[in-house]
């Protein structure tokens, strides 16, 4: 993992002083609301239904064990105790005091982390893999790219208030995990004919009202060049990207109204005027990032453990969470573990400062000190050896972790809606619980395979709803919440954005819907096929007229 | 528009900066005559008269965030003020200008953030080139002017410094 020098530690020590003086001075009234609103926007704080909701940074989703436990202490000093991971995979906190969030980011930079563009019109937290460096099909790691983005993106003068909000992911391996074509910018890390590392360049995806797939601008971009590029990007959109409408003003918009070809010819001619220039990488810079990155001291092992195996044939408990939360490593005889955040009856992505112990010392233990987040708003640990597995699903059961859910329709990816979030419509946490109840049969929950269910409460879309295949927004509609559900929706390679069923639903008859979904999918179902398979197969109208038969749905 | 009583001039060799007096007048408009000593045109206006001014230095430019450094080219370089509009402080464009202005263009002259400009943008702008600042008048210029100072290491390349950190790492 990427550890901080004497530079890297005085800016975000600089960046707390910053703060500091910044709340200070809004405080006293040298700063008004408005102007104070995008200063600490910037740093990830928005002022709630309630309070102040803090969002932290968790670069590209990595965590070293001492992090979680300033995690932790901050959800117990500062917070109601707990704190809620985002589709960002950053974590946030819902009850801060404003006067106390100058001695938050003291903490945090302690441990080298910050809140820096958290939220606010500029470069966000960059995403990746979650299984970065560990997949069994990455074919470059992500990560060392990323932290250059981080270190780049951090305080651009150039960039710091863009039209809009903009989001970077990267993606290294065959399965894209990362989301890459519904971002601003997706970064794909490959490699050309000749063997060179370089990257496909895809920009204007993204979710929220006007939900698009990117398009490819760029199909083979040298390595050296990766940043100068992104300041063309950047430049190309900071100058032309709409302002006069927030709805309209995110690079998606500009993409669309120019066309892919020729927003990429204007950056291809603003790029001729930086390329080659200082900003051009060197290969001791990648080679000092990328050294941070290598792989931890895995020990020499069987591809299959004796004891695993034989506790998996025996216990069906564990074969289901093995199946459902164990990913295929790259090194034999270790597995990535993912702790499920998704018990019914807890919101999404929730964990407490007592679970964030647990997962720090769980890491400590068996996977090398170092935790990772997930944009599905679960906890990774990477490099787990075979043999501990048992030892871990023991703990993880008592964290509450070893929900046998990944994947699954229970695997909720949600928002924190209307309960927390002043933006929202709707809410989106007693939905996704009314859901995981009327999944509650382990065997029926299993038999039914791969769903991704996602929530948001919204146009905004952190739930990520478009790329749900079962996808629900909350709408607002004369001051009362409804939900609108769109099937069909996925990520990855293929992805693309889910239609909308029909007209939309009251709170209460959201799991019901779900559930005749779901008998709609299991009675068209041939054999093993997964819901997107069925929903491909036989289209909108089964399910559309199953749903509307009974006159449920109001305008 | 108009003449604010102050400015932070920020003198780029060496980090230095003073309070001095605002001896330039942005006007919306010129007038038919011959503009006098002093003024800051629109591009618009200083380019339609472009052969008439481009030998006087002491009549300025002043862009505001659509004009393009593109339209004033080459000609940049024989400027020795141009202001740029901040017509808010979240409006980012005034940010693309400046670096055009001084690392496309080779102006070398005062580059000069006016509009929205307070303590909290003084920092960016420096980076991008700016080495003069109209801070807004019911704000406190010498509180603005540590601004200036919030940090004193960057990642990236800029106009005030083109060697990002990673080509000055260690060294």
């Amino acid at each position: 993992m990427y550890i901080y020098d004497d530079y890297d530690q005085q800016i975000v020590d600089q960046r707390v002083d910053q703060f500091r003086d910044q709340t200070r001075r809004f405080l006293a009234g040298e700063l008004t609301g408005e102007e104070f609103r995008p200063l600490r926007l910037q740093n990830g704080l928005y002022i709630q239904r309630h309070a102040p909701m803090l969002r932290v940074a968790v670069p590209y989703g990595h965590l070293r064990s001492d992090q979680v436990r300033a995690l932790a202490e901050i959800a117990r000093k500062y917070d109601r105790g707990y704190g809620h991971f985002t589709t960002r995979q950053n974590i946030q906190y819902n009850w801060p005091k404003l006067e106390d969030v100058p001695d938050i980011l003291a903490d945090l930079a302690k441990v080298q982390m910050h809140a820096v563009q958290t939220s606010g019109n500029c470069v966000r937290n960059t995403t990746t893999d979650q299984f970065a460096g560990v997949a069994h099909d990455e074919i470059i790691d992500p990560r060392p790219w990323c932290e250059l983005i981080r270190q780049w993106s951090t305080f651009h003068p150039e960039f710091a208030h863009l039209p809009r909000k903009f989001k970077i992911a990267v993606c290294g391996s065959v399965e894209d995990r990362a989301a890459t074509w519904v971002h601003d910018i997706g970064v794909h890390v490959v490699r050309n004919a000749a063997g060179e590392v370089g990257f496909k360049v895809i920009v204007g995806g993204g979710l929220g009202r006007t939900p698009m797939v990117g398009a490819v601008i760029r199909e083979f971009l040298p390595s050296l060049h990766l940043l100068s590029y992104l300041d063309a990007v950047l430049r190309v959109y900071n100058r032309y990207g709409r302002r006069d409408n927030k709805y309209k003003a995110r690079i998606k918009i500009l993409v669309k109204a120019m066309t892919p070809e020729a927003f990429a010819a204007k950056v291809e001619a603003e790029w001729s005027h930086l390329k080659d220039g200082p900003m051009t990488l060197t290969q001791a810079e990648i080679d000092r990032v990328a050294a941070f990155f290598t792989t931890p001291a895995y020990q020499a092992l069987p591809a299959e453990d004796e004891g695993f195996a034989r506790l998996r044939s025996e216990n069906k408990a564990f074969a289901r969470w093995v199946e459902r939360n164990v990913f295929k490593h790259k090194q034999p005889g270790y597995a990535a573990v993912t702790l499920s955040l998704k018990a019914t009856g807890v919101a999404p992505g929730d964990a407490t400062d007592a679970q964030l112990d647990g997962v720090a010392e769980l890491a400590d233990r068996y996977s090398f000190g170092e935790i990772r987040v997930s944009h599905e708003q679960n906890l990774i640990l990477a490099d787990v050896q075979q043999a501990d597995l048992p030892a871990v699903w023991e703990a993880a059961k008592q964290l509450g972790f070893a929900t046998p859910n990944i994947g699954l329709i229970t695997d909720i990816v949600c928002c924190p809606g209307g309960d927390f979030c002043d933006l929202a419509n709707a809410k989106s946490i007693p939905i996704a619980e009314g859901i995981q109840q009327v999944f509650a049969d382990q065997d029926y929950l299993f038999d039914l395979g791969e769903i991704d269910l996602n929530i948001s409460g919204c146009m905004n879309s952190c739930g990520h709803h478009h790329v749900g295949h079962i996808g629900i927004l909350g709408v607002d509609k004369s001051g009362s919440e409804w939900y609108q559900v769109s099937l069909g929706g996925r990520q990855g390679h293929d992805a693309s954005l889910g239609k909308v069923i029909g007209p939309s639903f009251a709170q209460d008859d959201v799991p019901g819907v779900v559930r005749q979904i779901i008998e709609v999918f299991v009675e068209h179902r041939q054999g093993d096929e997964r819901f997107l398979d069925v929903f491909d197969r036989v289209g909108m109208e089964p399910f559309k007229s199953r749903i509307y038969q009974k006159e449920r749905a109001h305008g | 528009m108009g003449k604010h009583p102050h400015i932070i001039k920020l003198d780029r060799s060496n980090g230095q900066r003073e309070i001095v007096a605002n001896h330039w007048l942005r006007v919306a408009e010129g007038c038919d005559d011959t503009i006098p000593a002093h003024t800051l045109l629109p591009l618009k206006e200083w380019l339609e008269r472009r052969d008439e001014l481009l030998g006087r230095a002491d009549v300025g430019i002043w862009f505001g965030p659509d004009d393009e450094p593109e339209a004033l080219g080459q000609d940049a370089a024989r400027l020795s003020i141009i202001a740029v509009d901040f017509p808010a402080f979240t409006d980012g464009r005034g940010f693309s200008i400046g670096r055009l202005l001084r690392e496309r263009y080779g102006f070398a002259g005062e580059l000069r953030a006016v509009g929205d400009v307070f303590k909290d943008t003084l920092l960016y702008l420096r980076r991008c080139g700016f080495d003069a600042f109209e801070i807004r008048a019911d704000k406190d210029v010498e509180e603005a002017a540590k601004g200036l100072d919030d940090f004193s290491e960057f990642y990236q390349g800029a106009a005030d410094q083109p060697l990002p950190l990673f080509r000055r790492r260690g060294g």
